[in-house]
């Protein structure tokens, strides 16, 4: 099933018979097998299944941190093949949005610091940046610990904090890396509970990397994966029935 | 991006403080050796500087200042008769021993002056006047031989008499003079009285000084001089940095200060060197984060540069800092010798630079191999 066919949304990201490979002595290990995905705007998308399916490779492919062998990746329309790595990091920096597994939130800055990091990538004052992370984190419920560090806040805390940096630049696509690894269940949906209120909009394609079972019931869209190929695409109600 | 940069930096206390401390001991090792080396130098060529004359005339084999191999009396009235010459004086300068009153000895440098004209006198009499000079037994001390006296118990001061190689020698005037290299108190005294003092021996002359007349350079009267059988006329410069020279070439001393400078270079890049790869390694998760989110590797470099060069630049300072307030109080005390040109603070900052530039080059290698996609890993 093609996932424009239910949606009102545009297509924001095409993938179409994409293989990579990892050279590994003699036997090179395929981490995707001519892989075609899509994924809308204005939805969220899982890609799941189980460890070492090829998952984070097609996640790292979409958003052009990782090569391809072969295969054509689109991203809005703009050909990710075609484009220079100086072009990819210029796209990444306006376009995409990351929460990763880790957070990977910098120790020594605070978090409102932390937060405005996309805003001063692309150019923006210092202190606007903050201004305008600071607002967000206020959304998002951390106003009182803007000046707090990573380590003082707790793991869903620290969840929020990867939300803001990841929206604050108004990215047309957010890429999210097992957000729920690091966190305890009830915080885990917390967090996709918050994921999805705040991040999705008509604008915005969010694609979620999980083999989280239980916030399968956040995603719109669902493409499952085994063993470096997409084995099932459909509509997230579907994935449930069958 | 370069403000993000020195916020991880700063408030990465611990690595902040060992990168300051490393390049701060680096610094202030490298400058303060570098001060003393030069210092060292400096007082070998005392005498020299003591005595400022323009042209030093001297055996055809001397090779720098300290090295006395005597003339005859008669060279004088051969260099006066080089045209060119305004004047030429004689000059004594030997190391002899003198007896305090106690039974205790010194060794002192002793400068017979010529007694028409003391050229050569001190620069600066602290006490008393140098024309007492010529009034019997006279001789004039210098502040070194105040203290060292001093340290034995004995006060010096105008009046008092001491021997010189079993003569008597009254003190009529107190002066401040270069210290030399070994230390010895320079005692002033007229041409003639120092040739008494002094051992018997068949030549006295320990050089000629001149002065070349109005339009006559010194480099051209020093070589007319020079072509004089049996002569060899310096410029003061010339026999400045002749005698330093001879000590660099002659003497283990830049070999040991050398060593400790390589030292400061080698702790420099140990410490400084490793505790940046470390800071780098440690947060080489987060410099892939940012390489993920759009960072350009270029922005990286200068991010790391700017990380190296910040430690650098305030371990630098307050290095040479430190050195220069531990010069500050050692010239007060003259000892140890202590000299810093402008040289050295920029010998040191080169040598940092290359520091910081080999740090952030290590640190930057791990960070340009860096793939962003290891942050989905």
């Amino acid at each position: 099933m093609s996932p424009d066919s239910s949606s009102e949304g545009s297509l924001a990201v095409k993938v179409e018979k994409v293989t990579k490979i990892f050279p590994n002595g003699d036997t090179p290990t395929y981490a995707l097998r001519e892989v075609s995905f899509q994924a809308m705007s204005g939805r969220l998308t899982m890609i799941v299944g189980p460890s070492g399916c090829g998952k984070t490779t097609l996640l790292s492919v979409i958003c052009g941190t990782l090569g391809v062998d072969s295969g054509d990746i689109e991203v809005f329309g703009s050909n990710l093949k075609t484009m220079s790595d100086a072009e990819i990091t210029r796209f990444r920096c306006l376009n995409v949005g990351f929460i990763f597994q880790q957070f990977n939130l910098i120790p020594t800055l605070t978090i409102v610091e932390n937060a405005s990091i996309p805003l001063i990538l692309q150019g923006m004052p210092y202190r606007k940046a903050e201004e305008k992370a600071a607002a967000l984190l206020e959304d998002l419920g951390l106003g009182k610990r803007i000046r707090s560090f990573p380590r003082q806040l707790s793991g869903g805390q620290q969840q929020r904090v990867a939300i803001a940096r990841a929206l604050v630049h108004d990215p047309r696509l957010v890429i999210c890396d097992e957000p729920t690894a690091s966190l305890d269940a009830a915080t885990g949906h917390h967090a996709l509970e918050l994921l999805k209120n705040s991040a999705c909009n008509a604008e915005r394609c969010v694609i979620v990397v999980t083999h989280d079972s239980r916030i399968f019931s956040f995603a719109d869209w669902i493409a499952e994966m085994e063993d470096g190929r997409v084995v099932k695409s459909c509509l997230a109600t579907d994935y449930h029935h069958g | 991006m370069l403000r993000i940069a020195l916020l991880m930096l700063f408030r990465d206390t611990s690595k902040y403080v060992m990168l300051v401390v490393g390049l701060t001991f680096c610094s202030l090792l490298m400058t303060q050796q570098s001060s003393i080396f030069c210092g060292l130098m400096l007082w070998t060529s005392a005498t020299v500087r003591n005595i400022g004359a323009q042209i030093w005339v001297f055996d055809s084999k001397v090779e720098q200042a300290n090295e006395v191999i005597p003339l005859r009396e008669i060279e004088v009235t051969r260099v006066r008769s080089v045209p060119g010459v305004e004047w030429a004086v004689p000059l004594y300068v030997g190391i002899e021993q003198a007896r305090l009153g106690d039974g205790s000895f010194e060794n002192v440098q002793l400068v017979g002056l010529d007694t028409a004209t003391f050229v050569g006198r001190p620069m600066k009499i602290t006490k008393g006047r140098i024309e007492d000079l010529r009034l019997p037994d006279a001789v004039i001390i210098d502040q070194v031989g105040i203290d060292k006296f001093r340290k034995k118990g004995i006060t010096i001061d105008i009046g008092t008499v001491f021997e010189i190689n079993d003569k008597t020698a009254r003190v009529v005037a107190l002066c401040h003079a270069n210290r030399s290299f070994l230390g010895q108190p320079y005692v002033y005294t007229t041409y003639d009285r120092a040739l008494q003092y002094a051992k018997p021996q068949r030549k006295q002359l320990s050089c000629v000084l001149v002065e070349p007349k109005k339009g006559v350079s010194t480099k051209e009267l020093a070589n007319r001089i020079s072509s004089l059988h049996g002569l060899r006329a310096f410029e003061r410069d010339e026999l400045f940095w002749a005698t330093i020279w001879w000590y660099i070439k002659n003497t283990g001393i830049p070999i040991s200060f050398g060593t400790v400078v390589l030292l400061g270079v080698i702790v420099g890049i140990a410490i400084a060197g490793q505790t940046f790869y470390l800071f780098i390694y440690d947060n080489l998760r987060y410099l892939a984060a940012l390489k993920a989110m759009g960072v350009r590797m270029s922005t990286l470099a200068a991010m790391v540069f700017l990380q190296a060069f910040s430690v650098g630049i305030i371990g630098y300072g307050l290095g040479v800092g430190l050195t220069s307030f531990f010069g500050y109080k050692v010239l007060k005390a003259e000892q140890p010798p202590f000299f810093m040109p402008w040289q050295v603070p920029v010998f040191v900052a080169v040598v940092v630079v290359m520091i910081c530039c080999f740090s952030a080059v290590i640190g930057l290698i791990r960070v340009a191999k860096l793939e962003p996609a290891v942050v989905f890993k």
